[in-house]
């Protein structure tokens, strides 16, 4: 046992995999150079030492080494692509909606493209093209598996069940979270860490966890708003409201299932999430429970979401737009005192 | 204008005219100064954000820039600061927009990586590496087809080359005779990759060719060499021959962005750089000169520092937007 943070639990989850199986290898921009980062987030760190010509530094050409890692994925390999920001993604996806997420269908399900895709996400003092909240462009495609992982445990049980997965998956990471100590830790980083076991252990890619158990009211979130409910909840214990806070974690598929026990449970649905309001997941989080629990709901679900804009980069208007703890436990207030 | 010999090939006129050859060395300086500044708000903890800054390659954007008319435009990329003070932006405007404050070229929204000011012919920074260039040829494209005789030059990395949106912005400019300048600053580096790992031709000027269009490399550390360049590539834009790439070799004196140590660099290869460095090499040009004394040199350098410096005091306390702006400007 010992007490990881995301980028070290995640370097040690792709190395295992990497001596696990062969196939396995690492591509992306900057994530092997000697004397560089590991990458952006140093979660490669390290690793090209250790795995010679199986951690690959590309030129900067998105749409190419994404393109490249699904085509090695289709003839046996198991690529793990790194995205040094996920606005990239934008010049990748006709590689992963139009290629990978569709060969398995389009093959009569003869085509298998096992890749893993990462990329870290969120607000962070950078401005508009650095910033965006990206996995609400992937969760609407069918073929796609997405998760967003928001402690260590999960970050590396994820990107292990996700090797080891014949189907493309995206693994969304926030930047907040990779670490909150040493000289890369970002300013306004949370404590992601976890006591990460010795042996081998996957976390299912379609299994939501409740954080906290609660009897009055529901706090869905993922990546840097799970912690932020959680510190609602937390606020709201000492006024003596029951917040039951669940990392949705999986985000396509949705785990249906542990939210309804929930909302069964309390009636009452907040939904958090880092980016725009319109059109986000939450959205489609929110339709799913009245399709399914509406019945059981006794108000109308509230979303604590971003305003529908570009993020800013100004400081307080940045804070402004990123949902936080007091937001979120004014929201709960609101929805119990219905 | 080919690849091979371009590093050498003869100069055109250059006005020596001792006031336009003093306000060069001024624009190099100013962004020093302006950068060296700026990374000391960065360290001390009172500027938010991120920085990629240019210390080093002063000589590229003031040199392109000099060539331009007020009414030409240039696009930048996320290490913006640099062309940004060239083309005229003030040392307020920014500072002011690094904070945050609604005051700034962008009213804080942008920051460091999107600084621009439209009225000043600076579209805000594009910090998606090559977004620029497809961008930059649409721009060229509405100037041919407003019949106008304005010119856009474009400026991206080494690293941009390798980009989709290089091949397919280059091609269609290509194409289409369109007046833009394609300025790569090739400082060896993209982040911390060496071209020589990404490139298999590390000749960036030589891709002209295969386009059909006219390409140069320059030492992009002669702020005279790069001005004169840019002059012939303006010209050529300007009688319908364009486009033009101009590739100009230089060196980051400092790391890629906010906390890189550029353990990546070899120490042989950046002392080799330090010692080419275009202000310094542009001072004893200079002079050289009967009528340019140290005096002269040192008195713009002073007058910068006082200009910095209370430039600074007064975008410490420059306002601060409200929340109501949090929802501004975003439909015209
Ligand atoms: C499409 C895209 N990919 C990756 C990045 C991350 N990134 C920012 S700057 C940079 C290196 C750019 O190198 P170069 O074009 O040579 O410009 P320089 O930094 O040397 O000025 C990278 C990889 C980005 N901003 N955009
Ligand atoms: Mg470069």
């Amino acid at each position: 046992m010992k007490r990881q943070g995301i980028a070290e639990a995640l370097r040690d989850g792709i190395a295992e995999e990497m001596t696990r199986d062969e196939r396995v290898f690492c591509i992306g921009e900057d994530i092997g150079v000697p004397g560089g980062w590991g990458g952006a987030f140093t979660v490669t760190l390290g690793l090209a030492e250790k795995f010679p010509g199986r951690i690959i530094d590309t030129p900067i050409a998105e749409l190419g080494f994404t393109g490249m890692a699904v085509g090695a994925a289709m003839m046996g390999m198991r690529p793990i692509a790194d995205m040094q920001y996920g606005d990239f993604l934008f010049l990748a996806s006709d590689q992963l909606i139009n290629n990978a997420a569709k060969m398995r269908y389009m093959s009569g399900g003869t085509v298998k493209v096992p890749l893993v895709m990462r990329a870290p996400i969120g607000a962070t003092g950078r401005g508009s093209q650095h910033a965006q909240s990206m996995e609400r462009y992937f969760t609407g495609v069918p073929g796609l598996k997405v998760v967003a992982v928001s402690t260590a445990y999960d970050a590396k049980g994820m990107l292990k069940a996700a090797v080891r997965d014949d189907n493309p998956v995206m693994i969304f990471e926030h930047k907040l979270l990779y670490g909150s100590k040493g000289a890369r830790a970002e300013p306004g980083a949370v404590d992601a860490t976890s006591d990460i076991p010795d042996g081998d252990y996957i976390v299912p890619l379609d299994r939501a966890a409740v954080r906290r158990p609660g009897s009055q009211v529901t706090v869905l979130g993922w990546l840097l708003m799970a912690h932020f409910a959680a510190a609602a909840a937390e606020q709201l214990a000492a006024e003596g409201i029951s917040a039951e806070v669940i990392d949705v974690r999986s985000l396509s598929p949705i785990d249906y299932e542990t939210i309804g026990e929930s909302v069964r449970k309390t009636g009452r649905v907040v939904i958090v999430e880092e980016g725009p309001k319109t059109g986000g997941v939450s959205a489609e989080i929110c339709a799913g429970i009245m399709e399914r629990f509406g019945d059981y709901l006794q108000a109308p679900v509230i979303r604590v979401a971003s305003a529908d804009v570009p993020v800013p980069f100004t400081p307080i208007l940045e804070n402004a737009y990123r949902p936080d703890a007091a937001r979120i436990a004014q929201a709960c207030r609101d929805l119990i005192g219905r | 204008m080919n690849g091979a010999s371009a590093a050498n090939s003869p100069a055109s006129p250059v006005p020596l005219d001792r006031e336009f050859l003093l306000g060069l060395y001024g624009k190099m300086v100013l962004i020093r100064e302006f950068e060296e500044r700026v990374k000391f708000l960065f360290l001390e903890g009172t500027m938010p954000g991120t920085i990629h800054q240019c210390q080093g390659q002063e000589a590229t954007a003031t040199g392109v820039c000099a060539a331009l008319r007020a009414d030409d435009w240039i696009t930048s990329t996320f290490r913006g600061h640099g062309h940004a003070l060239a083309k005229g932006l003030t040392v307020q405007e920014m500072l002011d927009e690094l904070f945050g404050a609604t005051t700034g070229c962008c009213k804080g929204k942008g920051g460091s990586m999107h600084m621009g000011n439209m009225a000043k012919g600076m579209v805000p920074g594009i910090a998606i590496v090559a977004g620029g260039i497809p961008l930059a040829a649409g721009m060229a494209l509405a100037f041919k087809m407003q019949r106008t005789t304005q010119v856009v030059a474009c400026f991206f990395g080494d690293g941009a080359v390798a980009e989709g949106a290089f091949h397919e912005g280059v091609n269609m400019a290509a194409i289409w005779d369109l007046p833009v300048i394609f300025v790569c600053e090739n400082n060896l580096y993209g982040a911390s990759t060496r071209i020589d790992k990404v490139m298999k031709n590390p000749r960036v000027s030589a891709r002209a060719a295969a386009y059909g269009f006219q390409g140069e490399t320059v030492d992009g550390n002669d702020v005279l060499a790069v001005y004169a360049a840019a002059q012939r590539a303006a010209e050529a834009c300007r009688n319908g021959q364009g486009p033009v790439l101009l590739e100009l070799l230089t060196y980051r004196r400092t790391g890629h962005s906010r906390r890189d140590a550029c353990h990546y660099q070899a120490k042989d290869e950046r002392e080799a750089w330090f010692s080419r460095d275009p202000i310094t090499r542009f001072a004893t040009q200079l002079l050289a000169r009967r009528d340019i004394t140290q005096a002269d040199l040192d008195a713009i350098k002073a007058r910068i520092d006082t200009q910095i410096a209370q430039s600074v005091e007064l975008a410490k306390q420059a306002p601060q937007p409200t929340l109501a702006d949090l929802t501004t400007d975003v439909f015209a």
